[in-house]
C-alpha cells in the first residue's frame, strides 16, 4: 500500500478499527455474563474497564498509520477551514482586505520587476552599453535624454578605432509616409546604422541584417519589417522578402523581418530602414544618433569610457563642420564618453518613484496585516477560555501556537491566491492608462518571479499577524489565566495593550502615507498653476505631417503647401486660427539648439550660449494662445521675402536687454556667415519641456530661411512640422476628418500623425507625476480607511467588553454623554500618539521623496497640520460610532447578565 | 500514556509483537480470541492490556507481518476481524526468537554466578 493509497484509505482502516474494538468489547461483555453471571451492564463496565480508555486506544492505534506532524497540520488546516466557513464575515473581511494589499504589491512588484529587475530581451544583455556623451559645455543640448547624442562622424570613429567594443550601432527613431496603399499611412521607421542588429544579436526571423551596402546612400535601397507590421500589412505572408514597399516616396526592397516582440530599444517599430551615411559628406555635427555597442568580454565599462575618451581628439581632427571653421571649436563643449549599461539609459530616473510607490504599498499591507492581527485578536480573546483549557489539558504550546499560525498562514495563502487575480486586473488597469513615459510598460506580466514575490509576502504576512496572538497568548501567557472569567480578565488594561500599540502604529503609518500624498497633490497643483506658454489647452488640436524631399524637391513649394493647409483648415467651422511649428511644446521635440550672437556683444573668443531655436508659421502663437509681450507675428510676407526677423522669448529679451520693449528692433544672428536678424517680436515664455522645467530661451525663426551652412541649398523649409487649430470642435472625430479632407485637397500623399489636443500632450507630459499621485493617493485612502476601520474595532470591541461596566456606572447615575466621551476621549488619545509618532516618520519620509515634489517644500507646514487634523476627525467619528451604543445598554439587563 | 507505560514496563519491546506471531502461526484469530489464547499458553501469568493489542495488531499489519480478513465466526456468529500471519512474519518471528533466545541466554549467563553466589 503506497502512502498515496493510505491517505485516501485511511478512513475505512479507522472504521475497520473502531468497528474491530466494538466487537471486542461485545465478546468478553458477553464472555463475562456467561463465565461470572454478571448483569449486561455490569458485564460491559467491567469490560470498558479491562480495556482502558477506548478513544486513546482509537486514537493510538490510528498513529501508526500516520505521519504524525503532518497528519495533524493536515488536521488542523481542515478544523481551520471548517471554523472560517462558521465565521464569513470575519473570513470575507479578512480574505478581502488581504488579497487587495497583496494584490496591489503584487502588481506593484510585477512594474518593478520587468521595468527594473529583468533584463533586457537580447542575449547576453549586460554587455550591451548606451553610448551618450557628457558635454557640460553644450548646455540644453546635451542635457536632452540624459545627455549628448552621437553624430554619425563619431559613430565611424568609435566604430573604426575603438579597442573596447565588439560592435557598435548607431540608431534613431524616426517616421515615414508609406505610400502605395489605399490611405497613406504614417510608420514608425525608425533609421538604423549597420552594426545595430549585431550588437543586439536577435537574428531576424526571415531573411538577413542590414550590411555596410545597405547604408551606402547611393546603394540599393532596402527596409526590415517589425513582426507587427508584417502581420498587419503582409497578413504574415513569408514570400514578403524582395518586395518592394514605396517609403517616403522611395522604392524599397524588403529584405527581412525582424521576429515578435523585437523592439529596438524602447522603440515600438514598423519600419527599420538604413541610415544612410555618406562618408565625404560627413561632418562633425549633428548629435542626432543613440549609440548602443557591445563590450568585449572582460572590458568594464570604465575602461571603455577611457577607450573613447582617448578618440575624441581624433573624431575632431577627422571631420570638420565645413571649410573655414574650426574643427576644434568643440573642445570647449569639453565631451567626454558617459557610456551606462543600456539598460540603466532605458529606465532612466524611474527607479525613484517606483521604489517609492513599492514602498508605499508595502507599507499599506504592513497596515492591512496589523488590522488583521486585530481582528485575530479578537477571535483569540473570544477563543480565550478554549485555549486556556486546552493548555490545562496538557496541550502544549508548541501545539497551539501551530494551530494558530495554521490559521493565519491559510488566510495569508488564501488572501494571496486572491491576491493574484487583483493584481492581473490592477496590472491591465495600469498598462492601459499607463503613464506614457513609464519606461517598457509593454513589457510588464505577472510571471513567475512575481508570483513567487505573492507566495512569500502572502507566507510572511500570514506569520507576522498570526505571530501576534501566539506571542499573546500562548507565550505570554500560558495556561496561568483558566481562573479569570472572561469578563473580569477582559478589562485589564494588559489585556488591551497588544491592540492599541496596533492602532498607534496603523494611525502613524496612516499619517506618512497621507503627508507624502498631500505633498503629491499640493506639487501637482504646483504644476498647474505654472503657466506653459500656451492657453486653453483643451480647444488646441495637433496634427503632424512629413513633406519629404523625394516627394517635394523644392523649398519655396514645400512651404507654400504648408500655407494652403493652414488657409483650408482656417476655412474649417468653427476654428479660429491655425498655424504650425517644428515642435510644439512638450511633444519631445527640439529641432535645433544653436549658438546666438547679439549685435554689440564681445564674447571675448568665447562663443554665446546654446539657445532653443524653433521655427514657426505665421499666426502659430495666436493658435496657441501664446502671448505676445512686445513687438508683432511673422507675416507670410515676412516668410516668403525670406525677411531677416526672429521673435524671441520673454526670458531672453530681459536676460539680454533687461526688458521685453528693449529688445524690438536689436539684431541677433547664427554665426559670423549669417545676416543680422532684426527681433520683431518677444512672446512670453514656453515651457518646452514640462511645467516642471525651467522655460529655455528661445527664438523663433521664419519657417523658411536662408539656411547658415548649405551654400548650395540657400533656402530650407521646414518639412516636419506639427499644426496647432484652435477650434472648440478639437479632439472630436468630425473636425480631425475635416483636417484630413483639407490636407488631402491640398496634397493626398501627406498623411497626419500624431493626432492629439495639448491638453493631451500636457496631460502626458504630467504623466510621471500623476502617476505617483494617483498611486501614493490609492495607498493613502486604503490606509486612511483601514486606520479608521482599525480604531472602530478597538472602541466598539471596548464598549462590548465593558456592557457590564457600563451598566454599573449608568446605574450609579453616570451621565451616557459622559460615558461616551469616556470612549472617544480613549480613541482620540491612540490617535494622538499615532499622530506623533507618525509626524517624526513622515518628516524623514518627506526627505526620500523629496525629488519628486515641485513648488512645495517636503515640511510643508499646510501637509503636516492638515492630516494630523483629518486623522483625528476621522478617529472621533469612527469611535463615537460604537461609543453611542453606550446609550442602548440597559443598566438592569447588563447587571443581570452576570 | 499511562496504559502504555506501564506495559511496556513488563514486557520488552516487541514480546508482544512477538507473542502475537507466535499466536497467529499456531492458528489465525481475531482480536479477542488472541488474548484469550496468550493467557492461557501463559497460564495467566501474563496479563495482556487488551487494549494495547490492537496498537501492535495495526503496527504488524502495516510492517505486513500479519494480514486480516473479516468472516463471521462460527462460535459467536458475529463479523470478527480475523488475523493471519504472512511469510514475511513468519520469517520475522523467526528471526526475532534467535535473537530473544541469544538475549535470553545472554542474560541466564549473566545472572548465572550471580544466583550462584547467593544460594551458596
Amino acid at each position: 500500500m503506497s502512502w498515496f493509497d493510505r491517505m485516501f484509505r485511511r478512513q475505512r482502516l479507522y472504521d475497520e478499527l473502531s468497528e474491530e474494538l466494538r466487537e471486542h468489547i461485545e465478546e468478553k461483555t458477553e464472555q463475562l455474563m456467561r463465565i461470572e453471571g454478571l448483569s449486561r451492564s455490569e458485564a460491559r463496565q467491567a469490560a470498558l474497564r479491562a480495556f482502558g480508555n477506548l478513544t486513546l486506544l482509537e486514537e493510538k492505534s490510528r498513529v501508526v498509520w500516520q505521519w504524525s506532524t503532518l497528519e495533524s497540520i493536515f488536521a488542523d488546516l481542515k478544523l481551520t477551514l471548517r471554523r472560517l466557513r462558521r465565521a464569513p464575515g470575519f473570513a470575507v473581511i479578512v480574505l478581502l482586505t488581504l488579497a487587495i494589499g497583496i494584490g496591489a504589491n503584487t502588481a506593484v512588484f510585477s512594474v518593478i520587476n520587468s521595468v527594473l529587475l529583468k533584463p533586457l530581451p537580447y542575449p547576453g544583455s549586460n554587455q550591451l552599453l548606451g553610448l551618450r556623451l557628457d558635454a557640460p559645455g553644450a548646455g540644453g543640448l546635451a542635457s536632452i535624454s540624459n545627455g549628448l547624442a552621437v553624430s554619425p562622424s563619431m559613430y565611424l570613429t568609435f566604430a573604426e578605432h575603438n579597442r573596447s567594443f565588439q560592435s557598435i550601432g548607431l540608431w534613431s527613431p524616426s517616421t515615414a509616409n508609406v505610400t502605395g496603399i489605399e490611405q497613406p499611412e504614417w510608420v514608425q521607421a525608425d533609421q538604423v546604422s549597420d552594426g545595430v542588429l549585431q550588437t543586439l544579436e536577435v537574428p531576424p526571423l526571415l531573411g538577413r541584417w542590414f550590411t555596410p551596402a545597405d547604408q551606402d546612400p547611393h546603394g540599393s535601397k532596402t527596409a526590415m519589417l517589425s513582426y507587427g507590421y508584417w502581420q498587419r500589412r503582409f497578413g504574415g505572408d513569408r514570400s514578403v522578402i524582395g518586395r518592394a514597399i514605396q517609403v517616403d516616396a522611395q522604392t524599397r526592397t524588403i529584405v527581412g523581418v525582424m521576429p515578435r516582440g523585437f523592439r529596438m530599444v524602447d522603440n515600438d517599430f514598423d519600419l527599420l530602414i538604413p541610415m544612410a551615411i555618406d562618408r565625404s559628406k560627413l561632418k562633425l555635427a549633428p548629435f542626432c544618433c543613440n549609440g548602443i555597442g557591445r563590450l568585449k568580454p572582460g572590458v568594464s565599462i570604465a575602461q571603455a569610457n577611457a577607450d573613447i575618451a582617448r578618440l575624441i581628439p581624433l573624431w575632431m581632427d577627422s571631420w570638420s563642420n565645413g571649410p573655414g571653421t574650426d574643427p576644434h571649436w568643440y573642445e570647449h563643449w569639453k565631451i567626454a564618453p558617459n557610456f551606462r549599461l543600456l539598460k540603466s539609459q532605458v529606465i532612466g530616473d524611474i527607479g525613484n518613484v517606483l521604489w517609492v510607490v513599492m514602498a508605499t504599498i508595502g507599507i499599506v499591507l504592513l497596515i492591512v496585516c496589523m488590522n488583521v492581527a486585530n481582528l485575530l485578536l479578537v477571535r483569540a480573546e473570544s477563543r480565550h477560555q478554549e485555549l486556556s483549557i486546552r493548555a490545562a489539558l496538557g496541550a502544549g504550546r508548541a501545539r497551539i501556537a501551530r494551530e494558530l499560525l495554521v490559521e493565519s498562514v491559510v488566510l495569508g495563502l488564501i488572501g494571496g491566491a486572491l491576491g493574484v487575480g487583483v493584481a492581473a486586473a490592477g496590472l491591465r488597469l495600469l498598462v492601459s492608462i499607463g503613464p506614457a513615459n513609464l519606461p517598457r510598460l509593454s513589457e510588464v506580466s505577472l510571471d513567475a518571479r512575481s508570483i513567487a514575490f505573492t507566495f512569500v509576502i502572502s507566507l510572511l504576512s500570514g506569520l507576522l499577524f498570526g505571530s501576534l496572538p501566539v506571542w499573546k497568548y500562548v507565550f505570554l501567557r500560558g495556561s496561568a489565566r483558566l481562573s479569570g472569567s472572561g469578563r473580569t480578565a477582559s478589562q485589564s488594561r494588559e489585556r488591551h495593550r497588544a491592540r492599541n500599540i496596533l492602532v498607534v502604529i496603523q494611525v502613524a503609518m496612516a499619517l506618512v502615507l497621507l503627508v507624502c500624498a498631500l505633498l503629491m497633490v499640493r506639487t501637482f497643483a504646483a504644476l498647474h498653476n505654472v503657466d506653459p506658454g500656451f492657453a486653453d489647452a483643451p480647444h488646441i488640436q495637433t496634427v503632424s505631417t512629413w513633406i519629404p524631399d523625394q516627394l517635394i524637391t523644392d523649398e519655396q513649394t514645400v512651404t507654400r503647401i504648408e500655407n494652403n493647409i493652414i488657409d483650408k483648415f482656417s476655412a474649417i467651422p468653427g476654428v479660429t486660427s491655425a498655424g504650425f511649428a517644428r515642435a510644439v511644446p512638450m511633444d519631445g521635440n527640439e529641432p535645433n539648439w544653436d549658438n546666438l550672437f547679439v549685435q554689440g556683444k564681445n564674447y571675448e573668443g568665447n562663443n554665446p550660449p546654446l539657445r532653443f531655436f524653433n521655427y514657426v508659421s505665421p499666426s502659430y502663437f495666436n493658435a496657441m494662445g501664446t502671448r505676445f509681450v512686445a513687438g508683432r507675428d511673422f507675416t507670410w510676407t515676412d516668410i516668403y521675402n525670406l525677411n531677416h526677423a526672429v521673435i524671441v522669448s520673454e526670458n531672453f529679451a530681459r536676460e539680454t536687454w533687461g526688458s521685453a520693449s528693449a529688445a524690438i528692433g536689436k539684431q541677433v544672428r547664427q554665426s559670423s556667415d549669417t545676416p543680422w536678424q532684426d527681433v520683431i517680436g518677444v512672446v512670453e515664455d514656453v515651457h518646452v519641456r514640462g511645467v516642471d522645467e525651467e522655460a529655455p530661451a528661445t527664438i523663433y525663426w521664419p519657417t523658411m530661411l536662408r539656411s547658415p551652412y548649405e551654400p548650395k541649398a540657400p533656402i530650407t523649409a521646414s518639412r516636419f512640422i506639427t499644426f496647432a487649430v484652435r477650434s472648440d470642435r478639437a479632439g472630436t472625430a468630425s473636425l480631425l476628418s475635416e483636417m484630413q479632407q483639407a490636407v488631402s485637397s491640398v496634397n493626398a500623399n501627406l498623411p497626419l500623425a500624431s493626432v492629439q489636443t495639448m491638453q493631451e500632450i500636457y496631460s502626458k507630459s504630467l504623466a510621471r507625476t500623476s502617476f505617483t499621485l494617483v498611486m501614493l493617493g490609492i495607498a493613502a485612502a486604503m490606509a486612511l480607511a483601514l486606520g479608521i476601520i482599525g480604531i472602530y474595532g478597538v472602541i466598539s470591541y471596548a464598549v462590548s467588553q465593558r456592557t457590564r461596566e457600563i451598566g454599573i456606572r449608568l446605574a450609579l447615575g453616570a451621565q451616557k454623554r459622559e460615558l461616551r466621551w469616556m470612549f472617544v476621549r480613549s480613541a482620540l488619545v491612540l490617535t494622538g500618539v499615532g499622530v506623533f509618532v507618525g509626524l517624526g516618520a513622515a518628516v524623514a519620509v518627506a526627505q526620500l521623496i523629496r525629488t519628486l515634489l515641485f513648488g512645495v517644500s517636503p515640511l510643508d507646514p499646510l501637509s503636516f497640520v492638515v492630516v494630523p487634523v483629518i486623522l483625528v476627525l476621522a478617529a472621533a467619528f469612527a469611535s463615537f460610532l460604537p461609543a453611542s451604543r453606550v446609550t442602548t445598554v440597559n443598566p438592569v439587563d447588563a447587571l443581570r447578565a452576570e | 500514556m499511562e496504559n502504555s507505560q506501564t506495559t511496556s514496563r513488563d514486557l520488552f519491546p516487541g514480546a508482544l509483537e512477538m507473542m502475537i506471531l507466535e499466536s497467529l502461526r499456531r492458528q489465525p484469530a481475531h482480536g479477542y480470541a488472541l488474548v484469550q489464547h496468550i493467557q492461557q499458553r501463559s497460564n495467566n501469568l501474563l496479563q495482556v492490556e487488551e487494549g494495547s493489542l490492537y496498537p501492535a495488531l495495526q503496527r504488524l499489519l502495516k510492517a505486513k507481518l500479519v494480514k486480516a480478513e473479516w468472516t463471521v465466526s462460527p462460535a459467536t456468529n458475529r463479523r470478527v476481524r480475523v488475523y493471519q500471519i504472512t511469510k514475511n512474519g513468519l520469517l520475522h518471528l523467526e528471526r526475532e526468537i534467535s535473537s530473544f533466545d541469544r538475549m535470553l541466554e545472554g542474560i541466564q549467563m549473566v545472572l548465572g554466578p550471580q544466583k550462584r553466589n547467593a544460594n551458596s
